[in-house]
């Protein structure tokens, strides 16, 4: 098992999106780096944040930061441990769970619509992740 | 976590006359010159005249909205400054309104940044109002805006919740001459929109029976509109519309949508007609990983519990398993696109092999990454969204 808010789990998933092809074929057009923001919530005191640099369906960085002004990425995508555990559950489908602002986005909305499917993999490549989620 | 939208629905006969009522100083009205030549317009400006409004038309509004005319559109609004943005028409127009009315109030944006996680702070400048004239988007109380990206040759599905109308006037004045394709393909539109409501992911309590009620209105009155065009199955199939859009608007679409929005996009087939066609083939895909929703829509229309085969009726109370019910929910389709005249296969829509092939990639990467494939219940993958356009080219049942 491998601890959600560690750097060990951010670049499992980098090397899961880089062994996938599904993924490389649905983000093949994508360029755009995030950051996955982790929010305080509960044992949480500070904001944990991933940086993953996303390019033409591969993962070309991952890593855990500790100044939030670090990287400038395109994209920040934030929330609660408890919402996050739910896309990485499938429970939430990260669509609608932006729609219903459980999730928060800045960056281009219009982009990551024209990319449902990569997002659709990405998230598919987190549950392939054998994950253990602090208490919440 | 989830929300209901819906404007005030003024509907029946003289429903119109609702807007000699309201107060304001100035409306745009955003239509197209179809609506202006056939007098629609002028009923609409008659009575916003009646209650002391100015108003002001812009009759751009072609088929697919371009980006560039409801930037256009935006301009017309800033320039004259009205309290009330008017769509009349269909589809096209009321999600042109839509657009426009988002970018006079906020002119830094983007048409392409209206997306549900914005905050667009509309109704500080206008308000809207919608009023179809065709019976089948539903848009007159949805909160989607489809507009097109000529230069990629894509559909782009937009909105947010602060779209949904003030007001929605569904007066069936404006349908009693549709004529016979229309109302097909628009009727079609409707039956989408509700069986994809009931069966996506996104269904809910408060939408569910919306879709219901609006497809059993639909399989009664759609074959007699189109038939007779009679006033009374015109009027039900206008409220159909508008409870579908209802339905579906605060559900979601699914994938009928997905590869309807593809080929409509590429080959500039009638939205209609295209997700109509698909309806049968997307069911039979989806109903193999579940068919319970699809069986639940067939129980509630008393269809056979299997299709029938050799004319023979079912016995009374019989049940089918799922998957034969859901069969026969196709069964039914196909039989109503049959009457309708309606294409059933994307040959049929005089659409090449060659042309097809050569267009194969952009299908299904538009089909791929359209938003209501999310929320459809079965999600293909690259290769079976290939094989789902190659079937319902040729029109075979889907088998995988």
């Amino acid at each position: 098992m491998i601890k959600f808010l560690s750097d060990e789990w951010i670049k499992a998933l980098c090397q899961e999106l880089n062994q996938s092809e599904a993924y490389a074929q649905a983000a093949k057009n994508w360029e755009g780096d995030f950051y996955f923001i982790v929010e305080p919530e509960g044992e949480i005191k500070e904001p944990v944040i991933f940086y993953v640099d996303l390019w033409h369906g591969k993962c070309r960085e991952a890593k855990l930061v500790a100044d939030e002004k670090e990287k400038e990425p395109a994209f920040r995508m934030s929330a609660p441990l408890s919402a996050w555990r739910k896309v990485i559950e499938k429970e939430l489908d990260p669509i609608q769970g932006l729609m219903t602002r459980k999730l928060k986005l800045e960056g281009n909305m219009a982009m990551i619509m024209r990319n449902v499917k990569a997002a659709q993999e990405l998230v598919n490549c987190c549950t392939h992740i054998p994950t253990e989620f602090p208490s919440e | 976590m989830w929300f209901f939208a819906s404007p005030e629905i003024v509907f029946g006969e003289d429903a119109l006359s609702y807007l000699s009522e309201i107060e304001g100083k100035r409306a745009l009205i955003v239509t197209d010159d179809t609506m202006v030549r056939l007098g629609f317009a002028d009923r609409v400006i008659s009575h916003l005249q009646e209650a002391g409004i100015e108003v002001q038309v812009f009759a751009e509004v072609e088929p697919d909205p371009s980006l560039e005319t409801v930037k256009r559109g935006a301009q017309a609004a800033l320039a004259y400054e009205p309290d009330w943005i008017v769509g009349l028409g269909g589809g096209s127009p009321m999600d042109a309104a839509k657009a426009i009315w988002v970018l006079y109030e906020r002119p830094d944006m983007e048409p392409e940044e209206i997306s549900p996680i914005e905050t667009l702070g509309l109704r500080q400048k206008a308000r809207l109002i919608t009023i179809p004239t065709t019976s089948g988007t539903g848009a007159e109380a949805t909160w989607a805006i489809v507009l097109t990206d000529t230069e990629g040759q894509r559909k782009l599905v937009l909105g947010s919740r602060e779209n949904v109308a003030d007001i929605a006037i569904v007066d069936p004045i404006f349908v009693a001459e549709l004529p016979p394709q229309l109302t097909a393909d628009t009727g079609m539109d409707t039956l989408t929109h509700a069986v994809e409501g009931y069966t996506c992911t996104w269904h809910n309590d408060f939408s569910d029976n919306l879709c219901l009620k609006a497809i059993k209105l639909i399989f009664e009155y759609l074959p007699r509109a189109y038939e007779k065009g009679d006033l009374e199955a015109r009027e039900k199939m206008h409220n159909a519309a508008t409870i579908a859009g209802l339905g579906f608007g605060n559900a979601s679409a699914a994938l009928a949508h997905s590869l309807g929005h593809a080929l409509g996009a590429v080959f500039h087939v009638s939205h209609g007609r295209a997700v109509g066609l698909f309806l049968p083939y997307t069911i039979e895909f989806s109903a193999r990983g579940s068919g319970t929703r699809y069986a639940e829509i067939a129980r509630f229309l008393g269809l056979p519990p299997s299709p029938l085969e050799g004319g023979q009726p079912p016995s009374t109370g019989a049940r089918g398993s799922e998957e034969e019910e859901a069969e026969s929910l196709v069964s039914a389709i196909r039989g109503l696109l049959k009457r309708l005249g309606q294409p059933s296969t994307i040959a049929e829509l005089g659409i090449s092999p060659e042309e097809f092939e050569t267009e194969m990639t952009k299908l299904v990467e538009n089909a791929e990454n359209d938003p209501c494939t999310v929320t459809s219940p079965r999600i293909p993958s690259t290769e079976e969204f290939e094989r789902l356009f190659r079937y319902a080219f040729e029109g075979k049942s889907v088998d995988f």
